[in-house]
């Protein structure tokens, strides 16, 4: 039982369905090469980059009760990292994840160490504000494309083993970070560090009193999920093979915390599934019409209305009905 | 007299035209049971809110054990051996009772960057959680919601979350609001065995309780001390009698 944080069966419904669901998306791109269609691999790809950024914004919006409306910014830092490194001639996978991280710990400290003096409305403007200055940063970089984005030439180049300059690659890469982060913030959840994210999240005051210097905890949940945001975009610039601002835009941040609530707020699994419901949504209905967003707006207010914490909430009622104990 | 753990000096807190700590002189001498009392609105809760740290005053000083803490941060405090339970039951209520207290002892247990180690597994936290849910007397609902426990045992949990971390000071407001008469005789009683153990300050509106417990009382009126002394001096004093006890104790 050392590998499970909590007190759960390895042949209880919620480990086994965890289990088949990874088991799943790791056999897409053997069953799309099979079935000779190859688009479900970049189908799925979006779901993991976007499940990633969405599992990063619910440690600070689900866990901690901070709502970012601004986490577009770091998908945007890991997309121009690849962009502009790539531009100058260094195409070194590593150098390129190495220095998104650095940029997004910077940028989600400063901005973070800013944010975190407010509460509530006031904290989401001021994350929604940082979060459009860079999208117009981005805009104004005409060496770097401007308002018309970066193409990038090609991919990340993380040698031989890590190779994603095939979609198959990357498909695989993604999906090995989307089960590792969901794995350590199942195990961060139920650490220290989460019972004491959760409880700034009820009662921030309280914790204060209680002895803990609540900042401090707070902004470093902020730069763990700006950095894994960086992550998320450093695939997505790697994906469309394209830097633009459009990824930093406000609608992207709402579209993030979109997953979260539909997937299932303060759960483990809930971004990625909200992520995958998402996607999946907007692909199948934007082929009947371009005003999809007419159809998935009622979709997501009945979910938000009939279920607690999202799909994944659902699920968990129905393993265990009356249990209050949905944190993963 | 040995010398107060905690003293006031002029304290002073408006809020607006309103004066609540009128230049106010309060001392607790280690390991009495130090009652305040007053009419609603005397100012009795905002000082304990100035004690912990989460108002800040406009005036004056506050000391514990002869150091300057009035512009110390409440966690700090906390760290330094002050505890409070809250008038409004303030626990968590998504989490367990076991949980609360053993994150209440969290807070005293070094740092919280902890990203691997399950919590509800960490030794260090739940045996003392344990003992003080033990020693409240709510040992059998260790592994209740705390939103499913019925006020009384939320009062309890409120003590086992300010006990866990055995503090050096006790701020307890109106540990008996709310509680019904079965629930309000064994607070008293597990009260009573905090006494001689805890340096405690006790807010209280219950007559009885207070001077059952305390060894010494302030009476506060208008953010003032009007009188204070052991319980037989209070009783006697005459002014304290009009302005609070009311005709019940005044014609005794």
């Amino acid at each position: 039982m050392l590998l499970l944080p909590e007190a759960l069966s390895l042949r209880s419904p919620r480990v086994i369905a965890g289990a088949l669901f990874l088991l799943l998306l790791a056999s897409v791109p053997l069953v799309s090469e099979a079935i000779g269609e190859s688009y479900y691999v970049t189908l799925v790809t979006r779901i993991l980059i976007f499940g990633l950024a969405a599992a990063s914004l619910n440690l600070v919006l689900g866990y901690g009760g901070l709502v970012s409306f601004g986490h577009a910014l770091y998908l945007g830092i890991g997309a121009y990292t690849v962009g502009i490194l790539s531009f100058h001639g260094i195409s070194n996978g590593w150098i390129h994840l190495v220095v998104t991280i650095l940029l997004s710990a910077l940028v989600s400290l400063l901005t973070g160490l800013v944010c975190m003096r407010t509460s509530g409305i006031a904290f989401i403007m001021i994350t929604l504000a940082f979060a459009q200055m860079f999208y117009f940063l981005g805009v104004s970089l005409k060496q770097y494309g401007g308002d018309d984005g970066l193409n990038i030439a090609q991919r990340s180049d993380f040698g031989p083993l890590f190779s994603i300059q095939t979609n198959t690659g990357l498909y695989y890469l993604a999906f090995g970070l989307v089960a590792t982060t969901l794995y350590l913030s199942w195990r961060f959840v139920h650490a220290r560090f989460g019972r004491l994210l959760r409880g700034t999240n009820s009662n921030v005051r309280r914790m204060r009193v209680l002895g803990f210097p609540v900042l401090r905890y707070q902004v470093a949940a902020y730069v763990i999920s700006g950095c894994l945001c960086g992550v998320a975009g450093l695939l997505l610039g790697n994906f469309a093979k394209f830097a633009s601002p459009a990824y930093m835009y406000w609608t992207v941040s709402g579209d993030l915390i979109v997953m979260v609530i539909l997937g299932g707020i303060a759960t483990v699994m809930g971004p990625l599934v909200g992520a995958a419901a998402y996607v999946i949504l907007e692909t199948v209905l934007s082929g009947y019409t371009q005003h999809w967003m007419v159809i998935l707006g009622p979709i997501i207010v009945l979910i938000a209305l009939m279920a607690n914490r999202g799909l994944y909430g659902l699920f968990l009622a129905w393993e265990a009905p009356g249990s209050r104990n949905s944190v993963s | 007299m040995s010398a107060p753990i905690l003293s006031t000096r002029g304290l002073t807190k408006r809020f607006g035209g309103l004066l609540v700590s009128d230049c106010l002189d309060f001392d607790v001498i280690t390991g009495e049971v130090h009652a305040v009392i007053g009419p609603n609105g005397a100012g009795k809760t905002t000082l304990i809110n100035q004690l912990i740290g989460e108002l800040v005053p406009d005036g004056g000083r506050i000391e514990f054990e002869g150091r300057d803490i009035t512009e110390l941060p409440s966690y700090r405090r906390a760290l330094l051996g002050l505890s409070r339970s809250y008038q409004i039951t303030s626990v968590f209520p998504d989490l367990t009772a076991l949980e609360n207290v053993s994150l209440a002892a969290q807070a005293h247990d070094g740092h919280s960057f902890g990203f691997w180690q399950p919590v509800s597994r960490e030794e260090r936290l739940t045996r003392p959680a344990l003992a003080a849910l033990e020693e409240v007397g709510l040992s059998t609902k260790n592994h209740a919601c705390a939103a499913e426990l019925a006020h009384g045992e939320h009062r309890q949990l409120e003590l086992a979350m300010a006990l866990v971390s055995r503090p050096k000071i006790l701020l307890l407001d109106e540990p008996m609001a709310g509680m019904g008469r079965m629930e309000s005789e064994s607070m008293i009683k597990l009260l009573g065995s905090l006494k001689r153990r805890y340096t405690i300050v006790l807010v209280e509106h219950d007559m009885d309780v207070v001077f059952a417990l305390a060894d010494r009382i302030s009476v506060l009126v208008y953010g003032k001390t009007i009188a204070c002394g052991p319980p037989s001096a209070i009783r006697a004093s005459i002014e304290v009698k009009r302005a609070y006890l009311g005709e019940r104790y005044a014609s005794n």
